[in-house]
């Protein structure tokens, strides 16, 4: 097994990264793939909370870096998937505490036993982020329909080709389509024509994630909500399936009685 | 400007010399291939890596045309042993596009008398700068002379250019033509919508965007101010 490294990162804070690595990491357990996700957020640490395992915390990622533990010791292994684990950052220190070459020795060695290594970057350009992409194989930015993120994502995306990496997708979330429509929300079209960057992934706004995430519980694992069919998605096209983007509309109660009179 | 040679290894001291100036240690180089000469660099601050932790290194290349992969891994190196690559310093434009790509300044604030300006900064302004990609938020480029853009310059990316800056692509970030106060420069644009423009002294922004506005534009100072123009053949 030759794992890939993929990292997910955004320049803007809170547009759902961590969200985003978690459903990911789920979906792609759920369809048989080993996984594990490494926390790179160190001192602010998010992704034990979402993936529901911050009482399991005995080792993390500074005391395999520090020489304190050995890999195995510090990956915590997600009960509803055997082969998802976690590396938990560091809460009580900062980002120097890894530096870019501490990642890439760390994914090296977890590359034969893994398909898929996900780092969660924290927000920012500086040491953080720069640890998170130095092994990345596959970059993907997290953005939202507003133009603060999307400048940020620019911003990222400008580093990322400074840096001499393959070209990044893109992930846009948040997207509340009845607001494209009223014009007051940027459209994935306006997105794409500012970024110029491929789209890998279009999820909408859900209030579920919010619960999800208090829960511990991310949406890809449940089949009903919209956004965790739309991270399902994301993990197939990453393992290079082609899968059509879902339709965002909201059908109205009008569009519906439409539809029940053309169909039959 | 220079108040101390703080290190000299008799060896390797014809490769790498490093002196502290007021921005923090000045990097010089001898004559060798840049392999070797990095390495050197390397192995010096490693041999008195206490002494170096935490320290602001002013990076000299001369002539040297470095990739942006060489510069990022100089500065990834140095970061390892605990050195912060501020600023490269050089007279090939190669060099230095590469090393304000990844964000490091390319000059130092009251610039060090390195050359008999004359030459070098004549040389560097007599060649227009030729860029064939998009400039993203954050890039910025600086350039004596002319600026040639084959791609486009985002909202929050900035060129600065001694001469005309001319964009096959949109501009939406900040232009700035002629910054020595040469008034009979141009900026030319196929869709010219920045966040600021400047010519010499004079500032103008842009008016709020219509839909389908993307036209070739032309900006040049006519009688002390600034014109648009349709941008068309001669």
């Amino acid at each position: 097994m030759a794992a890939n490294v993929l990292t997910v990162t955004s320049g803007k804070g809170g547009v759902g990264k961590t969200t985003t690595v978690a459903n990911i990491a789920v979906a792609l357990a759920n369809d048989g793939k080993k996984v594990v996700c490494i926390d790179g957020d160190i001192g602010l640490r998010n992704l034990d909370v979402i993936l529901g395992l911050e009482n399991r915390i005995v080792y993390d990622i500074v005391d395999v870096v520090e020489g304190r533990c050995r890999i195995r010791q510090a990956m915590i292994r997600d009960k509803r998937f055997p082969e998802l684990f976690l590396i938990p950052a560091a809460q009580t220190r900062d980002k120097n505490a890894v530096s870019p070459s501490d990642m890439i020795r760390l994914c090296d060695e977890l590359r034969a036993e893994f398909d898929w290594i996900i780092i969660d970057s924290p927000a920012g350009i500086e040491r953080g982020f720069k640890n998170s992409i130095a092994p990345a194989d596959i970059i993907v930015i997290v953005t939202n329909p507003e133009m603060s993120a999307v400048r940020d994502a620019d911003r990222v995306v400008g580093l990322i080709e400074a840096e001499e990496k393959k070209p990044p997708y893109l992930i846009l979330n948040r997207i509340k389509q009845n607001m494209v429509q009223r014009g007051d929300m940027l459209s994935v079209a306006d997105v794409y024509d500012l970024l110029r960057v491929e789209v890998i992934g279009i999820v909408p706004e859900d209030e579920n994630t919010i619960i999800a995430a208090n829960k511990g519980v991310p949406l890809a694992i449940e089949g009903k909500s919209r956004s965790g069919v739309a991270y399902r998605n994301i993990a197939k096209r990453l393992c290079g399936e082609q899968v059509p983007f879902m339709k965002l509309d909201v059908d109205t109660l009008w569009d519906k009685l439409m539809q029940i009179g053309k169909g039959n | 400007m220079i108040d101390a040679i703080i290190f000299i290894d008799m060896a390797e001291s014809s490769l790498v010399q490093i002196k502290g100036i007021k921005e923090g240690l000045l990097v010089t180089f001898g004559e060798a291939d840049w392999n070797v000469l990095s390495q050197s660099l390397y192995s010096q601050v490693e041999k008195q890596q206490a002494f170096f932790k935490g320290a602001r290194f002013v990076v000299d290349v001369g002539d040297r045309s470095l990739k942006s992969r060489e510069v990022g891994t100089l500065r990834d190196k140095l970061a390892d042993l605990g050195v912060n690559l501020d600023t490269v310093l050089s007279t090939s434009a190669v060099t230095v596009n590469s090393a304000q790509l990844l964000g490091l300044a390319t000059q130092l604030p009251v610039p060090v008398k390195r050359y008999p300006k004359s030459e070098a900064a004549a040389d560097l302004a007599s060649h227009a700068l030729w860029i064939d990609k998009t400039l993203r938020s954050g890039a910025r480029i600086e350039h004596a002379g002319n600026v040639v853009i084959l791609g486009d310059v985002n909202s929050g990316a900035e060129v600065i250019a001694g001469g005309s800056i001319m964009v096959w692509g949109r501009v939406r970030g900040f232009v700035h033509a002629g910054k020595e106060g040469d008034n009979a420069v141009a900026i030319c644009a196929l869709d010219l919508h920045p966040t600021q423009l400047r010519i010499g002294e004079l500032i103008a922004v842009s008016p709020p965007k219509t839909k389908d506005t993307a036209k070739p534009e032309m900006v040049k100072i006519v009688d002390g101010q600034l014109v648009a123009e349709p941008w068309k053949p001669i």
